[in-house]
C-alpha cells in the first residue's frame, strides 16, 4: 500500500449560486478501505462525492489522487483516473435493454460495430457478480426500482476501477440483495479497491465501513472509526440523540372499523388472489422479497394499474379499477416507490409539487388557489421537514431525503386517510425517519390507515401492527407485531423462492 | 435539525444566469440596436406597425404552441389547420350564406375541432403527437383545398375588419395583445394551465397525483387548433381573402419562436412572454433583412442559423440550471 490515500478531496467548499452547501470539507480515499460518509438529508454528501466524480467542480480547495493534485472537469476525467461511480439518482435509459445500459459508452466493438454477443456477454458476468437473476435484453424500464438499482451497480462494477464511489446503493434493497452487494464490496476491498460508502442504514456501517467522516450542514463534524456504536455516530450527525427509532403508537384497538378490503385481487403475471382488511388506526407492513409483487399489488390498489379480477374497498364502496383519481377521492394517498420516475416533477417547485393532488380540488372555477396553496405548501414543508433555499426553488434541486419528503407532503396536504407507502423512506436519515413514522402516527391517531411495502425489514417490523408476507405474487402468511421477527418473515418470503431456483 | 433554509451567502449579480434566462430578450435588444445603426428605415412607424402586423400571426400560433410543447407535446398541424378555419369561415359565408359573425365562430369552431382531434389522436389513440399532427397537417391542407377547389375565397366584413384597422391602431395588434394576456392567464393561473406544466415535465408522476392526463393533453391541442385558427382568420382579414396555400410552413415559425423565447422542447418549460418575444425576434430578423435587401433565400439561411443558436442558449441554461 502506497502512503498516499487514493483520493483527497482537500478543504474543498462548493456553492450554487448564493447558497454554500460545501464548506471546507477533507475527506480521504485509501486503498483496500471503506470509507464511509454519513450525514442528514441535504448535508451535502451527494454534493461532495459528485466533485470526485467529475460533475461539480470544487470552489475552493484541492482534489489530489495519489497525493499529486488533480482537476476532474467531466465525469470522464474521472473515469479516466479510475474512478466510477454510484450515484443515488438512477441513471439508466429506459428504452435501452440491461446489457446495454451496463455497457453504455463502452461497448466492445468488432469491424467498427457493437459486438452484441460480447456485449451480452460481459453485461451477463456484471449481473452474476451481483446476484441479479434478470434476461439482459428486458428494456431496464420494465424493471422496478431495486432491479435497476442493481444494474446501476453492474454497471459502475463492470469498469474495473481503483476507485468505487457508492451513493446510497442499498436505499432501494432488501437485505437479501445488500448482502451481495456487500460480499462484492469485501472482494473489492481484498483486491485494493479504495470506496466510499453512503447509507442511512447506520446497521451497514459496522458491516462493510472502515471510517465514518460525519457532515452536518456542508462542514465536516468528526472522523470516527466504523465500529463506534449507532447512538454515538447519530449524536454526531444530528446534533442530538434519539430516544426511540420507531416510536409506534398503535391505535388500533380503539378503533375497530374496517377501513380498505381488498377481496381476491388478481392481476396475471403480478399476483394472485390476494385478500386482506386494514382497520381504522393500523398500520399493515408488506414484507417480500424484490418481484414478489408488493410494488404491483400497491399500484393496484392505488389505481395506478389496472387488474384482472377481484375489488378493492373503502369504507365498503368499491372502487373503481385503474382510476387515481377514484382513489384520491376515496381518501387514499400513493408514495410511489421510484420518487424521480414516478413522484416528482423535477423541473417544478417544490410548492407546485406539494400541490397537484390538491390542485383541482382547490381550484375555484377553474382557477388555482395560489395563495392558500401556498400557505399550505409551506406549513407542510415546515411539518416534515423539508431542508431547501426556498420553497420555489426547482425539486431537482433538493436532496434526495428531502425529495423523498416532498412526495409524502403531497398526501398530508391532501389529508388522505388512507397511505399506500412504496418504501416512504427510502434514503431519508434517520432523524427525518422518525418525523415520518410520528406522522404515520398521527395519521392512525386519527382514524386512518397505513399500508406500508418497505425493504427495510426493521422498518416493517417496528412499525406494523401487523405483517403480510408476499411470495411470488401470493400471500404466504400473516404475523402479528408481537409474534414477527425478522428471521420468521425472511423465512417465509424467501422459502419457496429458493427451493424453486 | 431544524428546517433551516440554508443562508444567503453571496448575493451578486449572476450575468451568466441572466443572459441564459432571458437570452432571447437581450438578443432582440441587440438586435433592434443594430439594425437602428444599419438603416434609417427601420425606426419608423410605419416599420413598426408592419412588425406588429406580421408577428400577431406569428405570435398567436405560437402561444397554442406554447401549451402543446410545455405539455410535453408537439403540433406540425397549426399551419394547415389556420388555413383551414379561414377557409371554413369565407365558405359559410360565401357559400352557406351565414352572417358573418357566425362564418367567423364557425371558423374558429373549425380550429378548435381539428385541435380536439389531435388531442384524441394523441391521448387516447396514443399516437406520439409529431405522428398525429403530421397526420392532421396533411388532412387539414386536404380539406381547404377540397372546400376551395383551390380559389381563394372573399372573407367576411367581420373577419375582414379584424385585419383592418382600429383608430390608427390595426386590429391584428389589438387581438395579438388581447390573445398574449389569456393565454398567459391560461397558463399561469388556471388549474388546467398548471396542470400542462405537471403533464410536460412528469407525465406519470402528474397521473399518479390524480391529474387526468389524457383530458389535459386534449384540452392542450384543442386550445392550439383554436388559436391556430385565430391567425388563421387575422391573416385572411389582412388579405380580404381566405388562400388555399395560406400559413403553409408556419408551423416551424411557431416552434422556433417557442424555442427561442425560452421553453424546452423536452417538455415542462416555457412562457408566454418568452415565445412572445420569440416570435418578435423572428420577425425582425425577417424585416430587418428585407430592409438591407437581402434575398429571401439567405433570409432562410439566417433564420436556421438563429434557430440553432436559441437551442444552444436553451442547453447552456439546462446545464446552469441542473448545477
Ligand atoms: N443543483 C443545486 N442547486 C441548488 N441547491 C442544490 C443543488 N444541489 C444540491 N443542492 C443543495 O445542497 C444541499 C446538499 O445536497 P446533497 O444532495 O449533497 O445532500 P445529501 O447529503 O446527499 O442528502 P441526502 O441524504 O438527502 O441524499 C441541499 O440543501 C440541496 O438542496
Ligand atoms: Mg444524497
Amino acid at each position: 500500500m502506497s502512503e498516499h490515500p487514493l483520493l483527497t478531496l482537500k478543504q474543498v467548499s462548493k456553492s450554487f449560486g448564493p447558497v454554500n452547501v460545501i464548506k471546507d470539507v477533507t475527506v480521504s480515499v485509501h486503498a483496500g478501505a471503506v470509507q464511509v460518509l454519513l450525514g442528514e438529508n441535504g448535508a451535502g454528501k451527494s454534493t461532495l462525492i459528485k466533485m470526485m466524480a467529475g460533475v461539480y467542480q470544487p470552489d475552493g480547495g484541492q482534489i489530489l489522487i495519489d497525493g499529486k493534485p488533480v482537476s476532474l472537469p467531466s465525469t470522464r476525467a474521472a473515469e479516466e483516473h479510475g474512478i466510477a461511480t454510484i450515484h443515488q439518482e438512477l441513471n439508466l435509459v429506459g428504452t435501452m435493454s440491461v446489457a446495454e445500459n451496463v455497457m453504455l459508452g463502452r461497448m466492445p466493438k468488432k469491424f467498427g460495430l457493437v459486438d452484441r454477443k460480447a456485449m451480452r456477454r460481459q453485461a451477463r458476468a456484471a449481473m452474476e457478480l451481483i446476484g441479479l437473476d434478470v434476461d439482459v435484453d428486458t428494456p431496464v424500464g420494465e424493471l422496478g426500482i431495486a432491479r435497476q438499482q442493481l444494474v446501476e451497480i453492474a454497471k459502475a462494477l463492470s469498469i474495473s476501477a481503483r476507485i468505487l464511489i457508492l451513493d446510497e446503493p442499498t436505499a432501494a434493497l432488501t437485505r437479501h440483495e445488500t448482502q451481495s452487494l456487500f460480499k462484492v464490496v469485501a472482494d473489492l476491498r481484498r483486491q485494493g479497491v479504495g470506496m466510499l460508502f453512503i447509507s442511512h442504514h447506520l446497521d451497514e456501517i459496522a458491516e462493510i465501513g472502515d471510517s465514518v467522516t460525519v457532515l452536518r450542514d456542508g462542514e465536516f463534524v468528526a472522523e470516527v472509526p466504523a465500529s463506534t456504536d449507532e447512538d454515538e455516530l447519530v449524536r454526531l450527525m444530528v446534533g442530538r440523540s434519539i430516544e426511540d427509532q420507531f416510536p409506534r403508537r398503535s391505535s388500533a384497538a380503539d378503533l375497530p372499523a374496517e377501513i380498505l378490503a381488498v377481496e381476491h385481487l388478481s392481476s396475471k403475471g403480478k399476483f394472485e388472489d390476494i385478500s386482506f382488511t386494514v382497520r381504522a388506526g393500523e398500520v399493515l407492513g408488506i414484507s417480500g422479497l424484490v418481484g414478489a409483487g408488493r410494488t404491483e399489488l400497491i399500484r393496484a390498489i392505488a389505481g395506478a394499474d389496472r387488474y384482472d379480477s377481484g375489488e378493492v374497498k373503502v369504507r365498503g364502496r368499491r372502487l373503481t379499477k385503474g382510476s387515481v383519481q377514484a382513489a384520491i377521492r376515496a381518501g387514499l394517498g400513493h408514495v410511489p416507490e421510484d420518487r424521480k420516475g414516478q413522484g416528482l416533477v423535477l423541473d417544478a417547485s417544490v410548492n407546485e409539487n406539494l400541490g397537484y393532488a390538491t390542485l383541482s380540488s382547490s381550484a375555484r372555477m377553474g382557477l388555482s388557489d395560489f395563495s392558500g396553496q401556498r400557505g399550505r405548501a409551506e406549513a407542510v414543508a415546515r411539518t416534515v421537514r423539508i431542508r431547501m433555499h426556498t420553497i420555489d426553488q426547482p425539486v431537482r434541486s433538493l436532496s434526495g431525503g428531502n425529495q423523498q419528503k416532498a412526495v409524502f407532503g403531497r398526501w398530508i396536504i391532501a389529508a388522505s386517510t388512507v397511505l399506500l407507502l412504496d418504501e416512504p423512506t427510502r434514503g431519508v436519515d434517520v432523524g427525518a425517519k422518525v418525523e415520518i413514522y410520528e406522522l404515520m402516527n398521527a395519521i392512525t391517531d386519527a382514524g386512518g390507515a397505513i399500508v406500508m411495502v418497505s425493504s427495510e425489514l426493521p422498518e416493517v417490523l417496528g412499525m406494523s401492527d401487523r405483517i403480510l408476507v408476499l411470495r411470488d405474487g401470493r400471500l404466504a402468511g400473516e404475523f402479528s407485531a408481537a409474534e414477527a421477527t425478522q428471521d420468521k418473515v425472511m423465512t417465509l418470503a424467501a422459502r419457496d423462492v429458493d427451493e424453486e431456483h | 435539525m431544524s428546517a433551516a433554509t440554508l443562508d444567503a451567502k453571496r448575493r451578486g449579480f449572476d450575468y451568466k444566469k441572466f443572459l441564459a434566462n432571458n437570452g432571447a430578450l437581450v438578443g432582440l435588444v441587440v438586435l433592434c440596436l443594430a439594425l437602428f445603426i444599419a438603416t434609417p428605415d427601420f425606426l419608423t412607424g410605419r416599420n413598426l406597425l408592419n412588425i406588429g402586423i406580421q408577428v400577431s400571426t406569428v405570435a398567436v400560433l405560437a402561444f397554442g404552441m406554447t401549451f402543446v410543447i410545455v405539455a410535453g407535446g408537439i403540433d406540425l398541424s397549426v399551419g394547415s389547420v389556420a388555413a383551414l378555419s379561414a377557409m371554413v369561415s369565407g365558405w359559410f359565408f360565401v357559400s352557406a350564406g351565414l352572417p358573418g359573425w357566425l362564418a367567423l365562430l364557425g371558423g374558429l369552431a373549425a380550429g378548435l375541432l381539428a385541435g380536439v382531434v389531435n388531442g384524441l389522436a394523441s391521448a387516447y389513440g396514443k399516437l406520439p403527437s409529431f405522428i398525429a399532427t403530421l397526420a392532421m397537417l396533411s388532412v387539414a391542407r386536404g380539406l381547404t383545398l377540397v372546400i376551395s377547389d383551390g380559389r381563394p375565397i372573399k372573407t367576411s366584413p367581420e373577419v375582414s375588419f379584424l385585419g383592418g384597422n382600429l383608430g390608427p391602431v390595426p386590429m391584428p395588434i389589438v387581438i395579438l395583445v388581447i390573445a398574449a394576456l389569456v393565454a398567459s392567464f391560461l397558463l399561469n393561473r388556471t388549474v388546467v394551465g398548471r396542470s400542462m406544466y405537471a403533464v410536460g415535465g412528469n407525465a406519470e408522476a402528474a397521473r399518479l397525483s390524480g391529474l387526468p392526463v389524457k383530458r389535459i393533453l386534449v384540452i392542450v391541442f384543442g386550445l392550439a387548433g383554436l388559436f391556430a385558427a385565430l391567425a388563421g382568420v387575422l391573416l385572411a382579414g389582412r388579405l380580404d381573402s381566405a388562400q388555399p396555400q395560406a400559413a403553409t410552413g408556419y408551423e416551424l415559425d411557431a416552434i422556433a419562436a417557442v424555442v427561442i423565447g425560452g421553453a424546452s422542447l423536452a417538455g415542462g418549460l416555457g412562457r408566454i412572454s418568452g415565445t412572445f418575444v420569440g416570435a418578435l425576434v423572428l420577425v425582425v430578423i425577417r424585416n430587418g433583412l428585407n430592409l438591407l435587401n437581402v434575398t429571401s433565400f439567405w433570409q432562410q439561411v439566417v433564420i436556421g442559423v438563429v434557430i440553432a443558436l436559441a437551442v444552444g442558449i436553451d442547453v447552456l441554461r439546462r446545464k446552469t440550471r441542473s448545477s
